[in-house]
């Protein structure tokens, strides 16, 4: 599966490493070519210097062959504007997105879009550990 | 009217005051506090201090009851999210700026038809001193209609025909015929069309194409 990743933060790199690994083809985009020293040792996939808000930059990192399309930098609207326009400009299948907000994640996902929201996962989490004494979700 | 305007820059706060004048109910959105501290100095009451992409903050102010929402910032991507999530509330008009006018494919798919931009607005005017642009949009008009000028070349197909001979894609009109001394008449369905006469038709967006087909011929579509 050819996967287009955009933002290089701990996420992105994290994921990369990760589908890499598991024998895809992996370009991760970030405006700052600094970012990329988070990637794991020995990870093969192509870097990407650009905005990804920019649909020049989203050809050149190669959208228009890419099955899926990640959206991770730290804004929410970035990565909502990206995925929207992955999916309704680039056709891509596979659009997954990350809102920190739970209420615009929850808007988001009502409208189609595959999203989540590590505040919520987060916060669900903590309830478990303290409460339950067990966290369901966690690795 | 209640505008609700996102984005208290220099663009969102002379819209307030302007509507502000007309007479309408305004109230601005914005992030920075000093800066809602300073339009409130000049607005009174007509600005609220916080995020305008956040659900929250809409609601807070009454975005369900606005019969208008104007995203003005900076930000395409804040604009793109401040109007989806208006237009999820039920604000049946959204206007968006958009700062690069190539973001303004991704807004018309999303739905959000009304968008201005400053760029593509001089972009237009510079276009309009070039010969070399045979077909100039003029305006967007509201519910998909536009307003273009075309300049008939030597080889147009309508060359030395009368308006009313001409076949123009539904819904389009030529409303305006300026000839190359720059005087403009307005059309009547005898009025002879000649090379060198500007037009300027009112025209459905996605008809566009056809337009230009049909007044400049196929051989010109090439350079869009």
């Amino acid at each position: 599966m050819n996967v287009l990743i955009m933002g290089c933060g701990r996420l992105g790199a994290r994921v990369a490493g990760q589908l890499d690994a598991a024998g895809h083809h992996v370009t991760i985009l970030d405006t700052n070519p600094a970012a990329f020293r988070r990637l794991p040792e020995g990870f093969r996939g192509e870097r990407a210097v650009g905005n990804g808000m920019d649909g020049p930059t989203l050809e050149r990192a190669g959208i228009r062959n890419a099955d899926a399309f990640l959206a991770v930098t730290q804004g929410d609207n970035r990565n909502y504007f990206a995925s929207q326009m992955a999916r309704e400009v680039y056709g891509v299948k596979r659009v997954l997105c990350r809102i920190y907000d739970p209420v615009r994640e929850q808007i988001f996902r009502e409208m189609g879009l595959e999203t989540f929201s590590p505040t919520s996962i987060g916060a669900q989490i903590m309830v478990d550990m303290l409460l339950n004494e067990k966290a369901p979700g966690r690795p | 009217m209640y505008v609700i305007v996102a984005g208290g820059g220099k663009v969102g706060f002379y819209l307030a005051q302007e509507l502000l004048n007309d007479n309408h109910e305004v109230l601005v959105i914005e992030r920075d506090p000093m800066r809602a501290a300073a339009i409130s100095e000049e607005l009174g009451e007509a600005v609220m201090n916080g995020d305008g992409c956040e659900a929250t903050t809409l609601d807070a102010a009454g975005v369900a009851r606005a019969d208008l929402v104007a995203a003005v910032t900076g930000d395409d991507e804040d604009n793109l999210v401040v109007c989806e999530i208006a237009r999820r509330r039920g604000v049946p008009r959204t206007i968006a700026r958009i700062n690069n006018p190539k973001n303004e494919l991704l807004f018309k798919r999303r739905g959000i038809e009304t968008t201005i931009s400053a760029t593509q607005a001089i972009l237009a005017q510079i276009e309009q001193e070039l010969p070399t642009h045979d077909m100039i949009p003029l305006l967007q008009l509201h519910s998909g209609l536009e307003l273009v000028e075309i300049k008939l070349p030597e080889t147009s197909p309508v060359a030395g025909r009368s308006v009313r001979e001409v076949l123009l894609p539904p819904e389009s009109l030529i409303s305006l015929v300026v000839d190359p001394g720059g005087v403009p008449r307005i059309p009547s369905g005898d009025t002879r069309l000649n090379p060198g006469d500007a037009l300027v038709v009112v025209t459905q967006r996605e008809s566009t194409e056809l337009l230009r087909e049909a007044l400049i011929g196929s051989t010109h579509g090439l350079d869009t």
